[in-house]
């Protein structure tokens, strides 16, 4: 029984003995944990007042920065009166050629512009200057002359003065004044900014080089992933291929389209369509050295459709880049031609392929030809049927220092007349002042 | 045919969704698009790391981008010049022309180095406002996110709260990983580089490296042999321990010089790059300190 008691009690007391760790460990726990949370606080803190006089360092480091700043920005305020001039650029271009019969108008075709491929020697070429910036919060301005020499008489043209608008919202944008038009691919291009010295010949026969247009445009950009651009123009104006000099209505119509995209990040497209439609008076004539009854009144109507491919190794086009394009246009003409029913037919397309192999050099080719169907009524005039197609094959080979230099070598196996002719052009293109833009 | 209809309808129709649409010019700026605003945004990113942003072209996609965009988040300070401007001329929108809340300009927050003296383009393709390439300093990024933060809030004001708190977070770990970026850098002050363009100026400023020289002679004209023999000649009595590129810089004179001077070529992630290198800007401070660790250990 004894004995039994005091097991009993053993086990009591050693009941409490254990009952007083448990206490004693509760409390240390509640101890470590205590301390624990305060080193964390305390740990937290140090970081957070560390942190603040990073802060308060970099703050102060900020403060002396943007003072440095600021009076760097007010000082070059201050100190240039003519922060408000537009960007100027300047295109210097000369050219050497090596031609032989040359020619001024295609076999065919009533000719607008400055055709062909000039005369052999040098050549200072057109030289431009051009304005642009800003006019305010609504529109932007852009103003180039061309800069010619013309047996020894410097001739200046307005080569273009346009305005635009900035803030039509939903992707319109409105121009008028004298712009390149937007038909075609190449057109809206400056010629200096060509891969080729010249245009291809169906620019030549059909829009005289280049349609530089009097009038307004408008074009309108879809809001979708794909680049979908439509536009209109209405011009005036008496640059080839419009004909009339009269202000009063427009003579010519255009319509245009063009979608492009990406394909991954080596590739990308843009396919265009075009239809271009004119009122023809009186085209021809004296003013291209023809009899003057040969003259063309009608309606003139071009179809084209372009496209360009451009490649560069994940869209890196820095060493390597290679840039396919070309061209096709059709052209319809009704009306009277020195007096007689005219119901012609022309067509003409162009092909060229430029590869850039090496940083700074670049080489290409370009094959061109023009087609006339004018019908056998008008042997003897400038009109006449040539039979056979006018067409050049060319090649050029480039070395450009920085983007803003181009020396051109280009050779011209050109058949535009019934013998075919090898011509050799160089040619410098620098450009000095405002940085130009890389357009596609 | 049905399925070609299908597909062309899928491209033209527009997408309708509420995210505020978003057109960065570089993957950085992309990137920090990301962080400070996740969903709420559609973003569009102009060029990849493998592109040059000063060589850009203002293709039909871009054009498409723009004229979507409610908000442009670029670097400015004249990187784009060659296409942002033609880009804004071409979109036919209005939102975001210089001036309005939707054109952001990451330089115009950061003060900007290497300032030309002298702007002729004699010196090459210089900036008159100074270098741009001025995220490489984890403390631009810091204060652009600020700002941009606050450009977010106030196009997408339905979404403000998100991109303060988003602001918050970012900052805090923006903060502890600068910390620990610059402890490193610790071990790498004054080691010496050559660069193949000034793409890392900032870089250097930051952790304090020692730029000796640069492949290009002037800004943006590609690295001559007559300049690369020049440079052989007087890099070789103390090479430098390697000669950094971006992803989109030609590798032959990195290459060329590197063998003769027997350091190492190296190319530093630059940006944000979804193909092979750092998906954010955290793995993108990272990955450039280990490169120039790896660079620093090897000298040793």
């Amino acid at each position: 029984m004894l004995a039994l008691i005091l097991l009993s009690t053993g086990t009591l007391h050693a009941q409490g003995l254990s009952g007083e760790v448990a206490d004693l460990r509760q409390m240390l726990l509640e101890m470590k944990n205590d301390y624990e949370s305060r080193i964390a606080g305390l740990e937290s803190r140090l970081d957070r007042a560390e942190r603040s006089a990073r802060s308060a360092s970099r703050s102060a480091d900020d403060a002396v920065e943007i003072a440095e700043q600021t009076a760097i920005d007010l000082t070059a305020g201050a100190s240039s009166p003519n922060t408000y001039n537009p960007a100027i650029g300047v295109v210097l271009v000369a050219r050497y050629a090596n031609v032989g019969p040359g020619w001024e108008d295609i076999p065919g075709f009533i000719p607008g512009g400055d055709l062909g491929p000039g005369s052999s020697g040098l050549s200072l070429g057109e030289s431009e200057l051009n304005l642009n910036a800003n006019i305010d919060s609504r529109f932007f301005g852009n103003i180039t002359f061309a800069l010619g020499d013309e047996d020894g008489e410097t001739e200046i043209a307005l080569e273009e003065a346009w305005i635009q608008t900035t803030s039509l919202s939903n992707g319109l944008t409105l121009l008028g004044g004298r712009y390149f038009s937007g038909i075609g691919y190449l057109n809206k291009f400056h010629i200096h900014a060509d891969d080729f010295a010249d245009r291809p010949l169906p620019y030549q026969a059909f829009l005289g080089g280049q349609y530089i247009a009097d009038g307004l445009q408008l074009r309108w950009i879809a809001p979708t992933p794909l680049f979908l651009e439509v536009g209109a123009e209405l011009n005036w104006g008496s640059n080839f291929p419009s004909t009339s000099n009269s202000a009063t209505s427009p003579d010519l119509w255009t319509l245009f389209s063009h979608v492009g995209g990406d394909i991954g990040l080596s590739h990308s497209w843009q396919l265009g369509l075009s239809y271009l439609s004119a009122d023809v008076v009186d085209r021809g004539g004296e003013d291209v050295g023809a009899p003057p009854a040969e003259v063309f009144t009608g309606d003139s109507d071009i179809t084209g459709l372009d496209f360009v491919w451009k490649w560069a190794p994940d869209g890196n086009s820095t060493v390597q880049n290679f840039k396919f394009q070309g061209e096709y246009f059709s052209r319809d003409e009704r009306g009277v031609f020195a007096g007689l029913p005219y119901d012609g037919d022309q067509d003409g397309w162009y092909l060229q392929g430029i590869w850039q192999f090496r940083q700074g050099w670049r080489i290409g080719y370009r094959h061109d030809e023009v087609d006339a169907d004018n019908g056998p009524l008008f042997s003897g005039t400038i009109l006449e049927d040539p039979g056979r197609s006018s067409a050049r094959d060319s090649f050029i080979i480039e070395w450009s220092a920085s983007e803003f230099s181009r020396l051109r070598m280009q050779f011209i196996d050109d058949r535009v007349l019934d013998e075919s002719d090898s011509q050799i052009l160089l040619q410098y293109i620098m450009s000095i002042g405002a940085h130009g833009a890389h357009e596609f | 045919m049905k399925g070609l209809i299908t597909l062309l309808l899928l491209l033209i129709v527009p997408l309708s969704s509420d995210a505020l649409e978003v057109f960065a010019c570089e993957p950085e700026w992309g990137a920090l698009v990301r962080e400070l605003a996740g969903d709420n945004a559609n973003l569009t990113v102009a060029i990849t790391a493998f592109q040059d942003p000063h060589r850009l072209q203002a293709r039909p996609s871009l054009i498409a981008a723009t004229r979507r965009a409610e908000l442009l988040v670029c670097t400015g300070a004249d990187l784009e010049i060659g296409w942002l401007p033609l880009l804004l001329r071409r979109a036919g929108n209005p939102d975001i022309q210089p001036g309005r809340p939707g054109h952001f300009m990451a330089a115009d927050y950061v003060r900007k180095l290497e300032i030309p003296a002298l702007i002729d383009r004699s010196q090459g393709d210089i900036h008159p406002q100074g270098n741009p390439h001025i995220h490489l300093n984890p403390n631009n990024i810091s204060r652009i996110a600020d700002k941009l933060a606050e450009r977010l809030g106030a196009l997408d004001p339905g979404n403000g709260s998100d991109y303060i708190s988003r602001l918050q977070g970012f900052q805090i770990r923006w903060e502890t990983a600068t910390m620990g970026w610059e402890e490193r850098g610790e071990s790498l002050r004054g080691l010496r580089l050559v660069t193949h363009h000034r793409g890392f100026s900032y870089l250097a400023d930051w952790l304090d490296l020692d730029i000796v020289a640069t492949l290009e002679r002037k800004p943006g004209i590609p690295p001559s042999a007559a300049h690369l023999a020049s440079l052989l000649e007087q890099l070789s009595p103390n090479p430098p321990a390697a000669v950094v590129r971006t992803p989109y810089a030609n590798e032959r004179p990195s290459l060329w010089l590197t063998e003769r001077l027997d350091v190492w070529a190296l190319r530093l992630p630059y940006t944000v790059n979804d193909a092979d290198g750092p998906a954010d800007l955290f793995a993108l401070f990272d990955m450039t300190l280990t490169a120039l660790e790896e660079v620093n250990n090897e000298r040793l």
